[in-house]
């Protein structure tokens, strides 16, 4: 087999010697399956089949997690490019394992919640939908810079594609915008990467001789902004946040899903693998001016979502603010708040799908987004109402939801931080954007469900049973984390004292 | 050989001929390349064929190949003297073959004057067209003088050193005398004239967009291809010592080049000139090759030629069934005509430089030889910058073709024509999911010999 393919890039057979590779089935399971899909011309059968491929991908992620929890199911690793060494070598650890899961959730998640939603060219749209989802678990799984990058741009051209085709009116230029935005951050990230590449000491772009590489801190401090930009575009940190609320609002809810609850994470997920052990000098030297960045945004972001009207935008702009506490937390570099960080990722992630579902729902049943145009809902949707409001009060962080456990945690880590002197200062900034949260996501609920009925609302109806399904599924996990966030923690807590002691060891 | 095709009467005929004597200088390059020579010619080692130049002869070669395949058709219909302009472009062949070859000035001279000669016939060839006549006269005009520029550089060199042989040049050169330097900058300037480096750039778009497409797709490609191999082999052969000294303005040539293709390319309305622009602009993607001046840079240019051959052949080829040259001539293609849109969104995504497809690879290896030589930091980050831009223009015609409706156009598109763009986009994307295999040939040449 191995023999008959020489030239094949991920040679399956010399991965498969012994073991199922739970990484390369993850890249695999949605990449071929949505390259098919572009050939299913039934919407139903692309439909069925999609949510089948989505659930096939949960199913190894999940056995990643319990089943086949050893390192050499994990990890794969084969020839790619010999000559500019770089290899095809991908792993799983507890970050990893984090996101891809939060990706396999979501994929299902989404396909079932806009299941009654039909789109032209439907076999088009799940096709892309299903290659974005390789493209981030590519992302997840890299081990190998020029690897990640590879994978970090793929996640991006479906996206654009899906976008421009089945958004809003304004599609085009929004969605234009968002690209030129993310490339431009992403060759500077490449030729930071590069930059790296010449000064380890193997000259391999292997995740571990990054973590070797030596540089200066001056170098460092360059380097950092570099990637950083990147990242901070994609996560959205103020100044790079403008194309985020546009593309939101403009884009197909179920790639503002995908965008919002999975690609953001990219950014993070940057940030805490390539950025923060790889140029650890760079990142405290200039970790007070992005925390500045973070701790800006966060107000700023929190101040509009109070002021706007368009449900979508508010979603939008609460995001931003969540982003922003976490990039705050991975600036103070303290063992709880990372810990923190990673489980908020994993529940932001499912909240604000949970939002979006909502967003979606309102949207196709009264043909409007408009706070101002609703009301009184709750008499007429009482599961919505109640399904809503558990979410609503995890985006806020209220205790026995899954966002409290994770801001608490980010909170302490970024007081007890003694990395920064303003750590006081940023924890009493992050203390208000989570009062103004509760402002806007009160405001919202309020504005949508009580009060009287209009003539709009009037005909509500409550919601049907795929998406009661999904978001009673949420809620259950919005909850059960909650209440027992331990077994998150654990799967996390390796990866977060690997970082925190490579940053240690690395830092002169 | 390069007479093949001259005397035959139907025009399908001599594509067919035509077609075959490219197919047979393929082989015989591959053959060459192999170490294979049937035939033995003493050429007094005014040429080197090392398998750098015998490498890149094949890729010419087989560009050329591909765009007799996809464009045969179009060349017929350009006028009534169908064999004489594959006849030119065989002449325009052995020269690019000289080019990637010689060994002294005077051979780098005669092959850049027997590429160009043909192509001031070919751009006029459209004879009823104004447009076509003044770009010929226009480009003539032009490259007499850059020649001119060319000839007196060479002779001062000759003034200087004694010899036309590149070795000879090189040797000792760590003295800048008054005459060297002079010799130099000519020769950089009429080069740079002839890969439509800024600021000699300005008869690039005239001449594009007034000659007939099929033969802007050849001149936008294997012509500019072998003139920067013969831009890099003459700088490394003979001023590689010099580096120092003329680095700095090379990279001010590459980064203008760069500026000013990208940020004009933006404001174009017609693809036609848009793709002219486009060129300029990755040839300054190229030149960071000569900045740079290493074994990456070497290899990546090979590599981006042929990247950016594939890819640039395969718009033109699409471009040429298309009535309508503005981008709102794309409007509502990928419904009419899906094969046609997604190959050419395959092209474009590859000259845009996305990942997964060659021309990712091509820029990469570009950036990596300028990152690695390291003194010119700053003209990696204007690469990258105009890389940005560079996807505003591109993303036009896809954003054309698939997310704006337009009337259904009436084209005539045989299968073996959207076969071979399937064919062209499937290398594409082969190249850049498993460059190895091309970066394994590469690396005989360096390593090996």
């Amino acid at each position: 087999m191995s023999i008959c393919k020489p030239y094949l890039p991920i040679a399956i057979g010399t991965v498969n010697q012994k073991n199922i590779m739970v990484p390369v089935l993850l890249l695999l399971v949605p990449l071929v399956s949505g390259l098919l899909t572009f050939f299913i011309k039934n919407e139903r059968t692309a439909k069925a089949w999609s949510l089948f491929s989505a659930i096939v991908t949960l199913a190894v992620s999940l056995s990643g997690i319990w089943f086949l929890n050893k390192p050499e199911y994990l990890q794969a690793d084969t020839q790619w490019l010999p000559m500019l060494n770089s290899r095809f070598t991908v792993s799983l650890d507890g970050l990893g394992q984090l996101l891809c899961l939060l990706t396999a959730v979501s994929f299902p998640a989404i396909f079932i919640a806009t299941w009654n939603r039909s789109y032209p060219k439907a076999n088009n749209f799940y096709a892309l939908m299903l290659l974005s989802q390789a493209g981030l678990m590519g992302v997840f799984i890299a081990m190998d810079a020029l690897l990640f990058y590879f994978f970090w741009e793929l996640a991006l051209i479906p996206a654009y594609f899906l976008c421009s085709q089945w958004g809003g009116e304004r599609r085009i230029a929004v969605t234009f915008k968002f690209f030129i935005y993310t490339f431009i951050g992403s060759l500077l990230m490449l030729v930071g990467i590069l930059y790296i590449y010449y000064h380890t000491a193997d000259q391999s772009f292997a995740i571990k001789s990054f973590y070797n590489a030596v540089l200066t801190t001056k170098e460092q401090g360059w380097l950092f902004w570099m990637m950083f930009a990147a990242f901070a575009v994609k996560m959205p940190i103020f100044p790079f946040h403008t194309w985020q609320p546009d593309t939101y609002e403009q884009a197909p809810t179920a790639v503002t899903m995908v965008l919002s609850g999975v690609m953001v994470k990219m950014g993070v997920y940057g940030i805490l693998r390539w950025l923060a052990p790889v140029l650890p000098s760079g990142f405290w030297a200039w970790g007070d001016a992005a925390s500045f960045l973070c701790m800006f945004g966060m107000i700023y972001a929190s101040l509009i979502a109070m002021k706007q009207d368009d449900l979508k935008r508010l979603i939008a702009y609460s995001s931003i603010a969540h982003m922003g506490l976490m990039g705050l937390t991975i600036f103070s570099t303290t063992d709880i708040g990372m810990q923190g960080v990673m489980i908020q990722m994993f529940n932001h992630g499912i909240n604000v799908i949970g939002l979006w579902i909502v967003a979606e729902l309102i949207e196709r049943q009264f043909g409007t987004r408009k706070l101002s145009e609703l009301g009184g809902l709750a008499q007429k949707a009482p599961a919505l109402a109640i399904l809503l409001v558990i979410v609503a009060l995890a985006n806020v962080a209220l205790p026995l939801t899954n966002a409290f456990i994770g801001e608490f945690l980010m909170f302490t880590g970024i007081f007890t931080s003694n990395v920064s002197e303003y750590n006081y200062i940023y924890t009493a900034v992050a203390g208000l954007s989570i009062i103004l949260s509760a402002v806007y996501t009160l405001n919202m609920i309020q504005k949508i469900f009580f009060g009287n009925t209009n003539g709009l609302t009037a005909q509500g109806k409550d919601i049907s049973w795929n998406e009661k399904l999904v978001l009673g599924l949420l809620v259950l996990a919005i909850v059960g984390i909650g209440i027992y966030p331990q077994p998150v923690l654990d799967l996390t807590k390796g990866a977060v004292d690997s970082i925190l002691s490579q940053m240690i060891t690395k830092h002169p | 050989m390069l007479f093949s095709g001259l005397f035959i009467k139907s025009s399908r005929g001599i594509t067919m001929t035509a077609i075959t004597g490219m197919a047979l200088l393929v082989l015989a390059s591959v053959l060459d390349f192999q170490g294979i020579n049937p035939i033995e010619v003493n050429v007094h080692g005014m040429l080197a064929f090392d398998s750098f130049g015998l490498f890149f002869n094949i890729v010419a070669f087989s560009s050329t190949l591909l765009y007799f395949l996809l464009s045969g058709r179009d060349v017929e219909r350009v006028g009534l003297h169908v064999a004489e302009y594959y006849g030119l472009i065989f002449f325009i062949s052995a020269g690019v073959a000289i080019v990637s070859s010689f060994n002294t000035l005077l051979l780098l001279f005669l092959g850049i004057e027997i590429i160009s000669i043909p192509l001031y016939i070919l751009t006029g060839s459209d004879k009823r067209n104004l447009k076509s006549n003044e770009a010929s006269l226009k480009y003539f005009l032009m490259g007499a003088f850059s020649t001119g520029l060319m000839l007196m550089g060479i002779a001062l060199l000759y003034g200087a050193k004694g010899s036309f042989f590149m070795d000879q040049i090189q040797l000792g050169t760590t003295q800048l005398t008054p005459m060297i330097s002079a010799g130099l900058l000519l020769l950089l300037f009429s080069m740079a004239f002839k890969v439509s480096a800024a600021p000699f750039h300005f008869w690039t778009p005239d001449v594009y967009d007034g000659a007939p497409t099929v033969f802007t797709s050849y001149m936008a490609t294997i012509v500019k291809a072998a003139a920067f191999i013969g831009f890099i082999r003459l700088f490394e052969g003979s001023f590689g010592n010099l580096q120092p000294q003329w680095q700095l303005l090379v990279a001010i040539i590459t980064a203008a080049t760069l500026i000013i293709g990208n940020i004009t390319a933006v404001f174009q309305q017609s693809v036609k000139r848009m793709l002219a622009y486009s060129s300029i602009a990755q040839a300054g993607f190229m030149l960071f090759a000569l900045v740079s001046l290493n074994n990456t840079g070497k290899e990546g240019l090979v590599f981006y030629t042929a990247a950016y051959c594939l890819a640039t052949i395969g718009v033109f080829a699409i471009l040429l069934k298309m009535k309508d040259y503005t981008f709102e001539g794309f409007n509502g293609l990928a419904k009419h005509q899906p094969v046609l849109a997604a190959t050419n969104a395959i092209f474009l995504l590859s000259l845009a430089g996305i990942p997964a497809t060659a021309g990712f690879m091509a820029k990469f290896y570009m950036l990596s030889a300028a990152v690695n030589n390291g003194k010119m930091f700053w003209l990696v980050i204007v690469g990258v910058l105009c890389a940005a831009i560079s996807v505003y223009y591109y993303f036009r015609v896809i954003q054309a073709m698939y997310f704006k409706d337009g009337e259904p156009q009436e084209m005539q598109i045989s299968g073996r024509f959207k076969g071979l763009l399937i064919f062209t986009a499937a290398a594409i994307i082969f190249l850049g999911i498993y460059p190895q295999w091309f970066i394994d040939q590469l690396n005989a040449i360096f390593f090996v010999i």
